[in-house]
């Protein structure tokens, strides 16, 4: 059954129709593929965001209200805001072309974006693995904390010598994570209890944990200190810059492209993965098959919680290194759903879904300041480039694209062939 | 219900392979009874606490109860183990343990724990009460949106989307004609428009529900929080000083004792909560809508064969569902604060699922789960005012315990309607 185009089959009521020439299938795959679609999500939301942009202007709020008279005036504000906002966003994300003079101060603001996307793209790929196996994990937000608490303990108050310190407040602050996101596995293995609730629960418990433990002298909070804040990392347990000391970007980001590649193994290339991936499909069948359903839980969700984890000891060991309080999560924990869900729960797709995140972060910043656009604008575009990429058709409809063909294959593999021959 | 645990039948010991015994109950009871005595035993407080158990200027006043500590403590620990013993012997049986008794052991450690971490001062039982009604109908609305559209076939993660939807709308629609009641219409609308956008996306385009309830929340949230910034700050005297929803004293009932002041001397939102659970109750159980709901939700071919439009039906209760959601947001900001906040709903969506979850799709249980949540939010604020020995971040933290607790140890695998999440596709 091949699913042939509905014009020529229309064109051509004759029963052997023709199969249209591969240029056109080509084509059609280059408009209508996933790629096309991911790109138009991204400038209609950029394009809804705009709308928002106009719509709050003072200055075109002032020409359109002599619109009949001077129309002109309104469009020039429209183009003012809105290129404004966006050239802002540019600069404050991939290259700042004011300091074009200076390469090192243009290019700052890509680093940023990449230093801002570390934490996003460990928390969403523990959100995306455990949506593999069919496990949705709100508890990002109290993952975080804890792993952030426990590698903060280390790092602020236990000295060790330089790299051992760094290593071992690393680990500890896995270990942190993957005990509290194994908690909701082994819940959810050994009594059925759902694991949203107990991810919501655990991240309100974690929360106020936290902010207990970071007014408890002795705990955590700094000695001869009134407010909830820890002491500062010590020198030996900071995460090291790796593209020099003016830029924020550590060594954060290579562990995330390491955990990235790990999780793509795990996935794609061990025995664990595929069970996971079985478990994910159908957790009936994956036990008829012979799988621990159950021991599956536990595992995922004590990996998860740790890759969780390590978006909360990047925010430790890296972004809060003064000292870390009870709101250092900055909802990474939420984002990371968002970053999964628009890197489909592929690891590679996470990666770019968060440097995507990552670099719309960083340009909110110099927008609000250059532009005065609060930085709330980037969640409004956000959830519009998931909404969209999760709706193909709906692009597809907006912008009269083909619907291409699911058997397509963009080198012609023997397999397709035979297909069309045993039509 | 298919209950694996109701299924063995007495006389199960002879086969007992067969017989399949549940331990959670007994251990989360015995957990229960280890803390009582850590608590009330052996970090006794000995002084005695007064419940009042009406307001000064109530028509009937009741006399005053007190309690001592230390005996109330002993005695309730003891009541306790007497129902743990009883609850292994149960589960040894292999028989169920009856609602009643937990609800006896609940009640009996509420009362020893308020006892002792009280101790000492006087406790106002009716603004204990009646407060925790006040937090608790936000969330029963979520709660209810939920079970609504859960139970046609559309899981709803968006209900904290549906409740912010509806706070900022009704400050907004308030402020600008001046009327509470055109904001709180302006709410219900405004959690219809983001139910809209959900069923639309889960049923034309058969996006994962999950993903489109999760986006909605973040989407609801940027688009409130930009125009809060934009809007709102820039001339808040226009957009975000709306008139408050009265309250209002309902003559006679409210003289009732005890039950009066709790129930019916409430904001108004929260007398709209009592009908709307009654109805809900009602239409889903009693008549032929509620009928076709569950039969979309729990069969949507079977429901399509006798002629039920599986799709038109869910998309009409989402949008329903999403309406009374909105509506409950209007609590916030005409009820509670008086004005619209930035991300003012923080979470109470979330803990509406929970709810809904916990109250296993059913509109009373998950109405009785979310006035858990209101009681112990609400205990913790009355705690921190009277002086409690515990840290106030525990006893905040106490509710998720609690839930934790009990959707491990007594509710257990809970069975959501058979197809919610799964769009229904003919070919």
């Amino acid at each position: 059954m091949t699913s042939t185009d509905q014009t020529t089959a229309g064109a051509a009521a004759a029963p052997e129709t023709p199969a249209p020439p591969r240029q056109n299938q080509i084509l059609k795959e280059i408009f209508g593929g996933s790629a096309m679609i991911s790109f138009l999500a991204i400038i209609l939301a950029l394009i809804f965001g705009g709308l928002l942009i106009v719509l709050t202007d003072p200055v075109v709020q002032q020409t359109s209200a002599y619109f009949f008279s001077r129309p002109g005036d309104t469009f020039v504000a429209i183009a003012e805001a809105v290129g404004g906002a966006y050239a802002a966003l540019f600069r404050g994300s991939v290259f700042n072309y004011l300091r074009a003079d200076e390469f090192g101060a243009a290019i700052r603001p890509l680093t940023e974006s990449l230093t801002n996307a570390t934490p996003l793209i460990a928390a969403g790929l523990g959100v995306a693995l455990a949506f593999r196996v069919g496990l949705f994990n709100i508890g990002g937000r109290g993952q975080i904390l804890i792993a952030a608490a426990a590698a903060g303990y280390v790092g602020a108050y236990v000295p060790m010598p330089p790299v051992i310190h760094l290593i071992v407040a690393l680990v500890v602050g896995l270990i942190g994570g993957a005990l509290w996101g194994g908690l909701v596995g082994l819940l959810k293995a050994r009594t059925g209890a759902h694991e949203v609730i107990v991810t919501i629960m655990l991240n309100y418990i974690a929360f106020y944990l936290i902010s207990f433990l970071l007014r408890t002298p002795g705990a955590l909070q700094a000695p001869g200190q009134s407010n909830p804040r820890s002491g500062p990392m010590l020198e030996t347990a900071v995460f090291p810059k790796i593209a020099g000391e003016e830029y924020n970007l550590n060594i954060g980001f290579i562990l995330v492209i390491v955990a990235t590649i790990y999780v793509w193994y795990l996935l794609n290339r061990s025995a664990m993965g595929f069970q996971f991936r079985a478990v994910g499909e159908n957790p009936h069948a994956a036990r008829v098959a012979g799988i621990n359903v159950e021991r599956t839980y536990i595992t995922v969700m004590v990996i998860a919680g740790a890759l969780v984890g390590l978006a909360g000891v990047q925010q430790a060991l890296g972004n809060f290194t003064g000292g870390i309080a009870a709101g250092l999560d900055a909802g990474i924990g939420f984002d990371a759903i968002t970053v999964a869900l628009l890197g489909r729960s592929k690891p590679i797709g996470v990666f770019f879904a968060g440097i995507l995140f990552g670099a719309l972060k960083a340009g909110a910043v110099t927008m609000q300041a250059a532009e005065g656009i609060p930085v709330d604008i980037v969640l409004v575009v956000q959830s519009f480039i998931v909404l969209f990429i999760a709706a193909p058709p709906l692009v597809r409809a907006l912008f009269r694209l083909p619907t291409p063909d699911p058997l397509f294959h963009w080198r012609k593999p023997q397999l397709a062939r035979k297909a069309e021959v045993t039509k | 219900m298919i209950d694996v645990r109701t299924a063995p039948a007495p006389g199960a010991q002879v086969a007992g392979s067969l017989a399949v015994r549940s331990w959670k109950a007994p251990i989360a009871f015995t957990v229960f009874v280890v803390a009582a005595a850590i608590l009330f035993i052996g970090l006794a407080r000995d002084a005695p606490t007064t419940f009042r158990l009406s307001n000064p200027n109530d028509a009937i006043q009741l006399p005053e109860l007190v309690l001592p500590a230390f005996a109330t403590g002993i005695i309730a620990t003891a009541i306790m183990a007497t129902i743990t013993v009883y609850a292994f012997l149960r589960a040894r049986e292999a028989r169920r343990i009856p609602l009643w008794v937990t609800t006896v052991f609940a009640i009996v450690f509420l009362v020893a724990f308020l006892t002792w971490a009280a101790a000492g001062s006087t406790l106002p039982m009716i603004g204990l009460l009646a407060g925790s009604l006040t937090v608790a109908t936000p969330l029963i609305f979520g709660s209810l949106g939920g079970v609504i559209s859960e139970r046609v076939g559309v899981v709803n993660i968006a209900i904290e989307g549906q409740l912010l939807s509806g706070a900022f709308v009704a400050a907004l629609v308030a402020s600008i004609t001046g009327n509470p009641f055109a904001g709180l219409a302006g709410a219900v609308l405004a959690g219809a428009l983001v139910s809209t956008i959900l069923a639309s996306f889960s049923i034309k385009y058969l996006v994962d529900q999950i993903i489109v309830g999760v986006v909605l929340n973040v989407l609801v949230i940027g688009l409130t929080s930009f125009l809060f910034s934009t809007l709102m700050t820039a001339d808040s005297a226009t957009f975000n000083s709306p008139a408050r929803l009265p309250r209002i004293s309902i003559p006679l009932l409210a003289d009732i004792p005890i039950l009066g002041p709790i129930l019916f001397q409430q904001s108004i939102i929260v007398y709209l909560m009592y009908i709307a659970v009654a109805a809900v109750w009602f239409a889903l159980f009693k008549t032929r809508w509620g009928l076709r709901i569950r039969a979309v939700g729990e069969h949507p071919t079977a429901a399509d064969t006798v002629g039920i439009k599986v799709r038109a039906t869910r998309f009409w209760n989402v949008l329903l569902a999403g309406a009374i959601v909105g509506g409950g947001g209007a609590f916030f900001s005409l009820a509670a604060v008086g004005s619209f906040q930035k991300e003012m709903t923080n979470g109470a969506g979330y803990i509406a699922l929970a709810a809904v979850i916990f109250g296993r799709w059913d509109p009373i249980r998950a109405t009785l789960a979310a006035l858990l949540f209101g009681f112990a939010t609400n205990l913790q604020s009355t705690l921190s005012i009277v002086g409690s020995p515990v840290p106030s971040e525990f006893m905040l933290m106490l509710p998720y315990v609690v839930t934790i607790f009990a959707v491990a140890g007594l509710v257990g695998a809970s069975r959501p309607p058979a197809a919610t999440g799964k769009p229904y596709i003919t070919s």
